[in-house]
């Protein structure tokens, strides 16, 4: 069935998949959003337990669409795999740690005997909503900015900064996508809040709130933008394969991806839309042109770095250590037995909409949570 | 006995490793045997209507809400851990390595998140057929994640379905059937979930049968019984039966593992199987000292459970390490020599191709092909490096044997006596019945141990040590993050213990 498509193309369908499995997870970072807004938007228990409650029964869509953005990076393009989570050891194993918090969090907060008490797990569910945002945040920045490592003759990864990864979260670039990503969950949050919750006290709050993030999101948004357009990138000449700095490469290759340019110039005013919409005009759906905004910006991000003869993981310590799509990628026996696997991602994805609608057409009120069942709920 | 350790980095490395797994392995048997058990108990709700059911149900549904949570924090760090800690591993053999654990995330883990709410919050929102369908799915969801990350850890064991490509100096997937449907991956699969069926059982019991010595609820613990120890009793035979095939394929694919968790250090024909044994702690490969104190051995019965052919032959530690010519053995020594000259061979092709020097790159390569099959030998230092720590393996495997025996036991006894309602007035059982859980973690822990000290020092057999598998980290960086993940894993522990004390203590709601 695809016998008729190259190595190459394989290699670009898979940073394509792997960009559309990451964007859906910075949708579904209203979980996050909706952790750390926990502490500004409820004004007593009730509230609490209906922002938890809501949040609580997606937490594990977005947990595992992490996971399977792990595993999808694992099996397409391994050598990335190895070089980041093996280089960038501090990092990811901040971000690691404060996703084991989270999963705990939810079941264990209102529990009789929880040994640590519902403010702490509270606070590790703020702790997962702001830190690990925004360390994923600076990481994904250094898909621009380039990191610290060199790879010997049998691409093995020594990392040349004792931070491991921590120093990217010290640059001004990747601070402001890090922190875009934090103030974004935020807003996607509160308009998700928005539409789950039946509750006009606290629909009222969570709107205001899905416009305040976002005014405070935009500097860091458009710093780190006009800083994209005006830095050099890290090009690889498509002959030789040598990597190479170029002046605005990100602007060019935003120019020579027309769909990319289109998809970041809709996503960011499907966004903004979905703001208004929710802040101006009441409306329950803002979550959805939100999120169908941040898929498109999201994939803008994974994309503009990696296509057009551009090295998606580069090294600033030594340019011909970077990895392209081309030189990290899986044999394109494994590309092509994954790619019969994906089909099913569109199963996934119906099932996943489906039982969302079923759950969700009844909106979570006061009544549910405060019900004699209630002690069952998070 | 502090110095006799060593504390390399990736002596460090394996610990953490083994501290998540080990810790992993302590809930997520428990998902698998339990998340069946909740979609039984709700078909008899479904089936009959009755309400008893549906409390009976919520009940352990609760429980197992608890489990899920921390299973999945710790199934996280082991699937990153690969990245973190065993870089060239993941580099070396990602082609074939993440494409299950990809899989996994597709096909099963997102079964169980979806489905997963549904069960809990949608007992109101949706159909009471739809719950019921997606009880079963989170079920299914659960087992089939386990599928995926034991096909890829029976690849580690028995690596097929690949080649060496030395261009990119990385194994290469070459066919994804044989990767899947390896006999190891079958029977690990099959042997794993199963022991997770028993332990839910055990669990199930164990709960039931403290309810009953305090006379609380007590229609809903024997219902609980008669469902979980007809779960437990087919489980049992079930694991006795893969457990056979692992010891049959282990012999085929892993010979020293099998020497080492018999303590058979000079092969035999008609080798006996050690039934009771008591190691002597001075004994070394080759020292020609007695490897036990004291043994008592079942004549035959290895050469039976290794060949299936009573009076077979049954290599030693001592044959594979230092060969045996009778029998076609292979010393370690001569495959640590020809997996140098891969090792050398590799470097002279890289550095012909590199000069453009083409008849040097088909000389080097065909010398490398030569020797190929013995490349991870050439990373160890010496033939010893190639025995794993026996008295560790030994004993794990005997005392998960003696308990896995011990466990159908119990559960035919429950059965019988619940069934003819005696089970109440039998306190002594219910006592065993009450501490029956915590025997089958450890039964469960044991053959986790056997399994992975047992294939020492091969992160992938006979082709990668865990020497050359790890990541370039300082031996600071490793020990920090391990006593991060042994705090933080040990007071989840210790909240998780604590809440589903008091859930169980609590009990069910009365209908």
């Amino acid at each position: 069935m695809f016998a008729t498509l190259e190595y190459s193309q394989f290699q670009s369908l898979w940073w394509l998949i792997c960009s559309i499995v990451g964007s859906l997870f910075l949708f579904l970072t209203f979980v996050q959003g909706g952790q750390t807004l926990l502490y500004s938007v409820a004004r007593n228990e009730v509230e609490k337990s209906l922002i938890i409650n809501s949040i609580g029964r997606k937490w594990e869509l977005t947990y595992t669409t992490l996971v399977l953005f792990g595993g999808a990076l694992f099996a397409s393009f391994p050598l990335f795999y190895a070089t980041s989570f093996g280089g960038a050891y501090w990092v990811w194993m901040l971000i690691l740690f404060c996703f084991i918090i989270q999963a705990v969090s939810y079941e264990y907060r209102k529990k009789t005997g929880n040994f640590l008490g519902a403010r702490t797990y509270e606070f590790f569910l703020f702790i997962n909503g702001s830190v690990s945002l925004l360390l994923i945040g600076t990481a994904v920045a250094t898909f621009y900015s380039g990191s610290n490592f060199s790879l010997n003759e049998y691409n093995q990864v020594t990392w040349q900064n004792p931070l491991r990864g921590v120093e990217a979260a010290f640059s001004p670039f990747n601070l402001s996508l890090g922190c875009f990503l934090v103030f974004m969950a935020r807003v996607l949050g509160a308009m998700y809040l928005t539409n789950n919750i039946d509750y006009p006290e606290l629909n009222a709050r969570t709107a205001k709130a899905a416009l305040t993030n976002f005014i405070i999101s935009l500097p860091f948004l458009l710093y780190f933008l006009v800083s994209l357009l005006v830095m050099d990138g890290f090009a690889v000449d498509p002959v030789t394969g040598t990597v190479f700095m170029e002046a605005n490469k990100y602007l060019h290759n935003l120019l020579a991806l027309p769909r990319v340019m289109f998809m970041l110039l809709s996503g960011l005013s499907l966004v903004i839309f979905a703001v208004f919409m929710t802040s101006f005009r009441q409306s329950k759906k803002g979550i959805w042109f939100g999120g169908l905004g941040t898929i498109l910006v999201g994939l803008t991000v994974f994309l503009l770095p990696a296509l057009n003869n551009t090295a998606f993981y580069p090294s600033k310590y030594d340019l011909q250590s970077s990895l392209t799509i081309h030189n990290a990628s899986s044999s394109l026996y494994t590309l092509t037995a994954m790619t019969y696997v994906a089909l099913l991602i569109p199963v996934v994805l119906a099932y996943v909409a489906y039982v969302w609608h079923a759950m969700d057409s009844k909106k979570l009120t006061v009544a549910e949570i405060t019900g004699e069942e209630a002690e069952e709920l998070y | 006995m502090i110095e006799g350790i060593d504390l390399s980095q990736v002596n460090w490395a394996r610990a953490q490793f083994a501290l998540t797994a080990m810790y992993h392995w302590i809930f997520v048997p428990l998902t698998l045997g339990l998340s069946f058990l909740c979609a039984f108990f709700e078909t008899f709700y479904v089936k009959t209507g009755k309400e008893e059911w549906k409390k009976l149900t919520r009940f352990w549904m609760a429980l197992f809400a608890v489990n899920f949570a921390i299973g999945v924090a710790t199934g996280l760090i082991l699937e990153f851990e690969f990245g973190t800690n065993w870089s060239n591993y993941s580099w070396m053999v990602g082609d074939i390595f993440g494409a299950p654990l990809a899989i996994e995330g597709i096909l099963a883990f997102f079964l169980e998140a979806t489905f997963f709410a549904v069960m809990f919050f949608g007992w109101d929102r949706v159909s009471r057929g739809f719950h019921l369908f997606s009880t079963w799915m989170v079920a299914i969801g659960s087992n089939l994640s386990a599928l995926w990350i034991l096909v890829a850890n029976g690849w580690m064991q028995h690596p097929v379905g690949m080649a060496f490509n030395p261009d990119t100096a990385r194994f290469e997937m070459k066919n994804f059937f044989d990767v899947i449907l390896s006999p190891v991956a079958i029977s690990k699969f099959c042997h794993s979930t199963s022991s997770g069926f028993l332990l839910a059982s055990l669990f199930v019991i164990s709960i039931s049968s403290w309810f009953l010595l305090k006379n609380r609820h007590q229609e809903m613990a024997k219902r609980s019984i008669i469902v979980a120890s007809v779960f437990g009793l087919v489980s049992s035979g079930f694991v006795g039966l893969t457990g056979d095939e692992a010891a049959y394929t282990c012999a085929r694919v892993q010979p020293m593992k099998l020497a080492a968790f018999e303590g058979l250090y000079n092969g035999e024909d008609s080798a006996g199987l050690v039934a009771m044994g008591l190691l002597n702690s001075t004994k070394e490969a080759g020292d020609g000292q007695q490897p036990f104190i004291v043994e008592m051995k079942i004549p035959g019965m290895l050469s039976l459970l290794a060949n299936r052919q009573p009076g077979s032959f049954v290599p030693g530690i001592e044959d594979i390490l230092y060969g045996n010519e009778e029998h076609g053995i292979m010393g370690i020594d001569k495959k640590i020599s020809k997996g140098r000259i891969a090792i050398e061979q590799l470097a002279l092709y890289k550095k012909a191709k590199d000069n453009g020097n083409k008849l040097g790159a088909q000389t080097a390569m065909d010398g490398f092909r030569e020797n190929e099959q013995y490349l991870g030998f050439g990373y160890l230092k010496e033939a010893k490096e190639a025995v794993p720590p026996v008295p560790l393996t030994f004993y794990s495997f005997h005392l998960m044997v003696a308990l896995g025996s011990l466990f159908p036991l119990i559960f035919l006894l429950f059965l019988v006596l619940t069934a003819r309602n005696l089970i109440e007035s039998q306190r002594w059982l219910l006592g065993i019945g009450l501490v029956s859980f915590l025997l089958g973690e450890i039964a469960g822990q044991a053959g986790w141990v056997v399994a992975e000290v047992g294939r020492q020092p091969w992160t992938i057999q006979n082709m990668l040590p865990v020497t050359v598998a790890r990541t370039n980290l300082t031996v600071g960086a490793v020990q920090t993050t391990f006593l991060m993940f042994l705090v933080l894993f040990t007071v989840l522990l210790i909240a998780e213990v604590r809440i589903m004390l008091s859930q169980i203590s609590k009990g069910p709601e009365e209908v």
